[in-house]
């Protein structure tokens, strides 16, 4: 028997009490018990379809006797709306009725192909193949028809959920064909024919949104909500500064309170730090309370090791320091340096971003059982994550499998509660299998807030330096640009002590001016904490310094911000970087379905102005700011007006204007817009984590803070409307806003901001 | 042992009187909908009503509770039809969805208070409430939605 049914049986075992939940109002989908639990479904569990008169026509759609149509959504869901878009894209092409669609969260399985969701890739990697299943799935269904009415395929048409015969007008609907449909082969990708734009039915059209009434009616699932019989709950006090270690820690407090179980100290690990738990000592007790408390008695001392010198002050003056510095040259045109540089022309600045973490509201958690032993060893986990293959082999791994045993590890995706990037690491689930493996009974282990600041994945801290000569009809020349921050590549390889090529194409040496002289430099660093992809990536840092420049070149200039973006962009032409001698990577695309496309640009540039009447006349203290940035295949543009007054920064109103080409799900496009802003507003306005002697001095909102709703203005987001092969949504809405802010208040104020965040200079 | 009505269900509970109410919903209760953001009474996470009042459930020990009426969200309304839930949807506010139990119960124990809020007091009364998604604007238009639809109710 597998672990699987192993958990089933186990969970209906408390029948009293199931029946008590229904008393309270849950309904029959009692959350906490059997088949209600995610990952449970036919064909994301791999279980035959039989027992369910449910066809199987690929890997991603099953359809039942009634047409009851299951369609895998393999990504995760953390609120960017992607269990919608999916199915949205296979069942158009399927010609599926959307009421009778029901989506099905796939597990970690590597036959979904790539399952991370991280980089905004879920649509625009996918949104050829997402559609050939549905095609594939369809031209089954009429090929099945076909063959009941023995006429040939061009004879009949699916539409609505039923095969057509074109010759008589009988129909047969897709519950009565999926039988035979599932026998037969499926077509090869040559033979399948995709709609064209206009024969889209959901496709960029309204859908009503999955999950949403769960969500509503608070019966949605995430991680923490997990609840398995016999299970335990673990808090866990972690090294404060990383690679510290336990010296010594006393259980007899903790072992006293009451619910509390075990007290277990996880094993060290080693550099590089990777995505792996960060040792610690763990509480393990029967309510999440008692855990907590537990923790807070453990009495730990601390060997805190080489990262203890680790003071962002100083730390932070050291890349400012850096980048004011001739570095190593990535992408170079001309010649900057042997420029005489006219003063009076010139600006020259140097921009910071301190560290910033994701806070996503569900901190993280995850719970694992594991059983057997040896190459027996099975293990089921229900976790909130990004990344389900990257955790499943990193379990495995951790529980001794070879790579080829993979099926052992069974990972149920829980919606997350948001994510942002945090969730893509797996430290927490692996620290859940670590301590079901030892207590050999279901583990939920739960991050408090303070864990979560304190023990980041965090964005880095970083200095941009920028240096150009204003020009009359180009806008600048004599470009001369740097930038350094400890490099997420360090997890994986401690020696890596810089920024590399792929770091810096985000938004960095992929600047698409069109300059003479050009040169992009980076520095080296040294890393003491973890940093990890923070929605935008570096884009944030890049984002802002190249916003804010264009903005101060504008000031100099003395023309309108719009006009200098116009002006650096130049012709309408697609622009190689490579060819410029920088290893561009454009997050993964291929310049013939993503080039970098200035007329693109500069519409957006035009689209924002205009929309927000951004060169309104305005009173004393009020102004706009705009910005952009194109990233990760998608172009955004956004505008913010200010008013600062007695040092108070009050944000009046946003825009954020996008070119994503095709928006699968509107809806959605514009929802990832407004959280951008509002992302946005909380990296500039207060995100910052500072260390002192290795350690994060932030805890929890207090002094963490992110924006709430009386700083959040009025919002409004332009799609354009485009046939282009999609870009990405959930991570490129964030640059350009984070500089049309700061820029705003320099027009509203006079006061510059270089240095984030926004709140250690005004009130925000 | 605690004795509680929730939902308008009495429950007994054998606790420690300090347990935070949250504690017990979740891991007693195995009532999930309601969630934890902060365990300090600075998100809004936790939010569910104690005798009609919104109330931070993670910084709220059990025994305050004993013998008042709680209401989380499961029991807000029993087709999840509160006008508040008709918004949400009309308006898709959800994003993540993790904040947003305690987004409808802190506005549903506003909107008993206030019947036709203004925009400053939709932000006094939720600004204790932490959407790190970004749907405060949606959050707004749907609780203006959802007075009307009250008042239009009521009349
Ligand atoms: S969890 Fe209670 S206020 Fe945050
Ligand atoms: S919807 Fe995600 S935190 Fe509010």
């Amino acid at each position: 028997m597998s672990t699987l049914n192993k958990v089933n049986d186990l969970q209906v075992v408390n029948v009293s009490r199931r029946r008590f939940i229904q008393g309270l109002g849950l309904g029959s989908g009692a959350l906490v018990l059997g088949l209600s639990l995610p990952g449970f479904s036919a064909l994301a569990s791999g279980q035959s379809m039989k027992d369910k008169a449910e066809h199987a026509l690929n890997f991603f759609v099953a359809i039942d006797d009634n047409g009851k149509t299951s369609i895998v959504c393999h990504r995760a869901e953390m609120g960017q709306g992607i269990h919608t878009s999916i199915p949205q894209m296979i069942a158009d092409e399927m010609e599926a009725d959307w009421a009778q669609v029901f989506m099905v969260q796939g597990k970690a399985d590597k036959r979904y192909g790539a399952q991370g969701t991280a980089g905004s890739t879920s649509i625009r990697n996918q949104y050829i193949q997402m559609r050939q299943i549905g095609a594939s799935a369809r031209q089954m269904l009429e090929q099945a028809a076909a063959n009941v009415w023995n006429v040939p395929l061009t004879q009949v048409t699916a539409q609505n959920h039923e095969v057509k015969n074109l010759s008589n007008g009988k129909t047969l609907n897709f519950g009565e064909l999926a039988k035979a449909a599932s026998q037969l082969t499926p077509p090869e990708a040559e033979k399948l024919t995709l709609k064209s734009p206009e024969q889209f039915k959901y496709i960029g059209k309204e859908v009503k949104l999955f999950n949403m009434d769960d969500i509503i009616a608070g019966k949605a699932i995430y991680a923490q909500d997990i609840q398995l019989p016999d299970m335990l709950i673990a808090s866990i006090a972690r090294p404060p500064v990383v690679g510290g270690k336990v010296e010594s820690f006393d259980a007899s407090e903790a072992l006293k309170v009451k619910g509390v179980v075990e007290v277990i100290q996880l094993k060290e690990r080693n550099y590089p730090v990777n995505v792996q738990p960060l040792s610690g000592v763990a509480v393990l007790a029967t309510n999440t309370w008692a855990a907590h408390e537990g923790k807070k008695k453990l009495n730990i001392k601390w060997q805190d090791g080489e990262n203890a010198v680790h003071n962002t002050k100083a730390y932070q003056q050291e890349l400012i320091d850096k980048v004011n510095s001739k570095g190593i040259s990535v992408r170079q045109k001309g010649d900057v340096y042997q420029h005489q540089f006219d003063e009076s022309l010139t600006v020259e600045a140097t921009y910071s971003v301190p560290y910033i973490n994701h806070t996503p509201m569900e901190t993280p958690s995850a719970t694992a059982i594991v059983t057997g032993s040896g190459d027996d060893t099975k293990c089921t986990i229900w976790a909130g994550t990004q990344n389900p293959q990257w955790a499943q082999s990193l379990v495995a791994g951790e529980l001794g499998l070879p790579q080829e045993k993979l099926e052992n590890v069974a990972l149920n995706l829980t919606l997350m509660g948001g994510a942002f990037g945090r969730k893509s690491k797996s430290d927490f689930i692996i620290e859940a299998v670590e301590l079901a493996q030892k207590v050999k009974r279901p583990v939920k282990v739960v991050w408090t807030r303070e864990d979560d600041i304190q023990h980041g994945f965090y964005h880095s801290i970083s200095a941009n330096y920028l240096k150009a000569q204003v020009t009359p009809e180009k806008g600048a020349d004599f470009w001369l640009q740097r930038v350094t921050y400890p490099p997420i590549g360090w997890l994986f390889n401690d020696k890596q002590d810089r920024p590399n090529d792929n770091d810096l194409s985000l938004g960095f040496g992929d600047l698409p001016f069109e300059l003479n002289n050009l040169i992009c430099e980076t520095q080296t660093v040294t890393t003491h904490i973890r940093t990890g992809w923070v929605r935008s990536v570096a884009c944030i840092n890049n984002g802002f310094a190249l916003g804010s420049f264009v903005d101060e070149l504008a000031v100099k200039a003395n023309v309108p911000t719009r006009q200098m973006w116009l002006n650096l962009l130049g012709e309408d032409r697609m622009v190689d970087v490579k060819a410029e001698g920088f290893n561009y990577s454009n997050y993964g695309m291929d310049y013939s379905t993503h080039p970098i496309d200035i007329k693109r640009m500069k519409s957006l540039i035009n689209l924002i102005s205009d929309k927000a009447n951004v060169e309104e006349a305005l009173p004393e203290n009020q102004g706009w700011g705009i910005s952009f940035l194109r990233s990760f295949g998608s172009y955004v543009a956004a505008a913010t007006k200010v008013e600062v007054s007695n040092k108070q920064v009050k944000v009046l109103e946003m825009h954020t204007a996008i070119d994503c080409g095709v928006a699968v799900t509107p809806d959605r496009v514009r929802s990832q817009m407004e959280g951008a802003m509002i992302f946005g507003l909380s990296i500039t306005l207060m995100g910052e984590i500072t260390t002192k002697d290795g350690r994060v001095e932030q805890s929890n909102f207090h002094d963490a803070p992110v924006t709430r709703m009386h700083q959040s203005p009025p919002m409004h987001v332009h799609i354009v409307d485009s046939q282009e092969p999609p870009g990405g949504v959930g991570e490129p809405g964030v640059p350009p806003i984070i500089p049309s802010i700061t820029n705003a208040i320099f027009h509203a104020s006079g006061i510059r901001i270089r240095h984030l965040p926004v709140n250690k200079t005004l009130s925000v | 042992m605690i004795k509680l009505t929730i939902n308008n269900q009495d429950v007994d509970l054998s606790v420690e009187k300090e347990m935070p109410l949250l504690y017990a919903i979740r891991d007693e209760l195995k009532m999930t909908g309601t969630k934890f953001g902060c365990g300090a009474g600075q998100c809004g996470a936790c939010t569910v009503h104690i005798d009609g009042q919104a109330m931070r459930s993670c910084i709220t020990p059990i025994s305050f509770a004993q013998g008042k009426q709680i209401t989380t969200i499961e029991g807000l309304d029993e087709n999840n039809d509160h006008v508040l839930q008709i918004a949400w949807r009309e308006y898709k506010v959800p994003q993540c969805g993790y904040c947003q139990s305690g987004q409808i119960m802190n506005a549903a124990a506003m909107l008993s208070n206030n019947a036709n809020p203004s925009d400053d007091d939709i932000d006094n009364a939720m600004q204790g409430n932490i959407c790190r998604c970004g749907t405060y604007p949606r959050i707004k238009s749907a609780i203006k939605k959802a007075a009307q639809l009250k008042q239009s109710r009521e009349s």
